[in-house]
């Protein structure tokens, strides 16, 4: 990253994004934007998300509570607002552990090879074999709901999805000459992970795991609708939805509407935004990778 | 190709070894709140004479055995003794019986689980032909336009789709058309038998926003495919012979087109499962992904377990079978 040519590069995919993927932009706008809510989330609410005005029990839309109110008169804008900053939380939080996992199980079995690699793909495979959404329900109902739990439990589990794609990302890197020539004149294992390997398959692997957050939150939000994500101390977009949405959904639709609303337009941004960086970033990804992040979304 | 087909086949048995391993293991890391929910819950037979404490529970539910055992007996390698009369017999995965229900002892868990398939079979296959009915005119139409409006329309369409939670529209679903015109889905399970209409009818919810979300990515690889297609040569040979579009879009390019689609609709089965999951929850379904989340709520191990084993076996065999059949299609695969 200290070469002094990244920074025209990186300046010119910034201009070429613009250019050729305006929805890819405009999806870009709209996550920076979540991005501010998340971390401005104490500032932007208007009232506090645990703030109750009985009075003012499911009050529609005003202008005090400009969304309108929940069953004990919570301030729907300030929940959702915190909702984002929760969705984000566990987006980045999963997604990093996510890469984490899936180097150290995909890029040891890759680089290692033979028998290790042969048993670690049994896993991989038994693993994969079972539908995201049951394995996660089963996961969450062992460890309880809560934050640290949830974000363990996504983190490790797309680790081990995505370990494929780390994996043979690795392996073609070992096909590659200066791979050979680092191993013929007798480079450390230790260098040739850390200057060979590691440097060429990081881009590749982040962007595909960054598609993914969209996935991530997806799945958060699916566990939280069924009552295994987050205590309802939380106030996370799928729980809400469940808790609030759908026991108070004739007398207030708001309830309902609102963090259905925020969770499309969250994760219809983070798709679109990945499907115009892998456009544009390395065209061989297209469906590779994809398959990871759809694979997630698809849970749902 | 033989030998192609025993590796696979001989690769397929660690992974099945392992999938039980995973399934058995997950149900015993937790700590002892079944055996205490149940403890608990024998207080009040015991206040009517009941006979049954807590050793007496383990020994019941063939937990008072060393782990290892534990999944031996579950396996059907080791004899599990029955818990009245001592005798022992072979009864595990290996002959067929997933073991009894923790609550609702009357029926083994086989016998809970074919009762709740139908439905569960019924609103997949709904599903599946929803989507591809979708997907597929869509998919080819946009790939034959591409880059016009159309195409961008059921580009953006499918992207929504894919971003679109099913439980959100769920609910959508069930409270707009309420509100404005106080109409509401059945929530009683009517039986095909008695009503085939009105059984259709409450399925046709539940599984056009299922289909929906399935028609999303198969219409994206339809696309795809199609594409891929129109640039080979044979199109462009059959363009040059001056047939019609509508021969050389339907007699040339969906034929080839259509065989990857195909098989995505296989490896379609987890979504399949996890929107089941959520839809029978949402519309009062009796399947088996209510089943599920009862389980759960309830604590019933052995049925989650039963049902995780049954969707992952039944994955891995489905994901082996379209290897197969496209060693069969592209023997370059075989190779590999």
């Amino acid at each position: 990253m200290s070469d002094p040519k990244t920074l025209p590069r990186l300046a010119d995919f910034w201009i070429r994004l613009v250019k050729e993927k305006p929805l890819g932009t405009f999806s870009g706008i709209i996550i920076v934007i979540l991005l501010l809510v998340a971390i401005f989330a104490d500032v932007l609410a208007p009232y506090s998300y645990k703030e109750i005005h009985l009075v003012d029990r499911l009050a529609g839309p005003s202008s005090q509570y400009l969304l309108g109110t929940d069953q004990a008169g919570r301030d729907l804008l300030s929940r959702l607002i915190i909702g984002a900053r929760v969705s984000v939380l566990v987006g980045v939080a999963a997604t990093a552990l996510n890469v984490v996992v899936a180097v150290l199980i995909g890029g040891t079995s890759g680089f290692l090879g033979g028998r290790l690699d042969l048993a670690v793909q049994r896993f991989v495979d038994a693993w994969m074999a079972f539908p995201g959404l049951l394995l996660l329900l089963t996961i969450m109902s062992i460890v309880g709901r809560g934050l640290p739990q949830i974000v363990v439990v996504l983190g490790i589990a797309g680790g081990i999805s995505g370990s494929r794609v780390m994996r043979s990302a690795v392996i073609g890197i070992k096909e590659n000459d200066y791979f050979l020539a680092a191993q013929a004149v007798g480079t450390p294992t230790s260098k040739i992970l850390s200057h060979h390997v590691l440097p060429n398959i990081m881009a590749p692997v982040i962007i595909v795991f960054s598609i993914n957050i969209g996935g991530v939150i997806m799945s958060l939000a699916a566990l939280g609708f069924l009552g295994y994500g987050l205590p309802p101390s939380i106030p996370d977009w799928g729980g809400m939805l469940s808790r609030e949405g759908r026991r108070y959904m004739e007398q207030a639709p708001w309830l309902a509407l609102w963090p259905g609303l925020c969770l499309t337009i969250v994760v219809y941004s983070f798709n679109m935004l990945g499907d115009a960086l892998r456009d544009l970033l390395d065209p061989r990804l297209r469906g590779g990778g994809g398959r990871l992040g759809a694979d997630a979304a698809r849970s749902v | 190709m033989r030998s192609y087909l025993i590796r696979r086949l001989l690769l397929i048995i660690p992974t099945l070894f392992i999938l039980t391993i995973i399934v058995f293991l997950a149900v015993r890391f937790i700590p002892g709140d079944v055996i205490d929910v149940m403890v608990a819950e024998m207080e009040a037979w015991h206040a009517a004479g009941a006979d049954l404490d807590r050793e007496a529970l383990e020994r019941m539910l063939g937990l008072d055995v060393p782990v290892h055992v534990q999944y031996g007996r579950w396996l059907g390698v080791l004899p599990t003794p029955d818990w009245i009369t001592g005798e022992s017999h072979f009864r595990g995965l290996l002959q067929g019986t997933f073991g009894e229900s923790l609550f609702g002892a009357a029926l083994t868990i086989e016998e809970i689980i074919i009762g709740r398939l139908p439905v569960t079979i019924e609103l997949g296959a709904l599903a599946i032909v929803i989507g591809l009915v979708i997907a597929l005119p869509v998919g080819v139409y946009s790939a034959i336009r591409q880059d016009t409006i159309a195409d961008y329309a059921g580009r953006t369409a499918a992207i929504i789709g894919l971003a679109t939670p099913n439980f959100w529209i769920g609910i959508m679903v069930m409270l707009y058309p309420a509100i404005w015109w106080g109409w509401s889905p059945p929530i009683e399970l009517i039986p095909f038998a008695e009503d085939p209409l009105g059984n259709l009818g409450m399925f046709l919810i539940p599984a056009l926003i299922l289909g929906t979300a399935l028609a999303a990515s198969t219409m994206r690889m339809t696309r795809t495919m199609m594409l891929e297609v129109l640039r080979q040569d044979y199109i462009r040979t059959a363009w040059s012979k001056g047939l019609r579009e509508r021969v050389v879009v339907m007699r040339h390019a969906i034929k080839n087109a259509l065989i990857p689609v195909v098989t995505l609709v296989g490896l379609q089965l987890p979504l399949l499962v996890g929107g089941s999951v959520i839809l029978e929850q949402i519309f009062a379904l009796p399947g088996i992904g209510r089943l599920f989340v009862d389980a759960l709520d309830g604590r019933d191990y052995p049925v989650v377990s039963a049902i995780n084993l049954i969707f992952a076996t039944a994955i891995l065999v489905i994901n082996l079978t379209i290897d197969v059949i496209y060693a069969f299609l592209d023997p370059r695969v075989r190779y590999q």
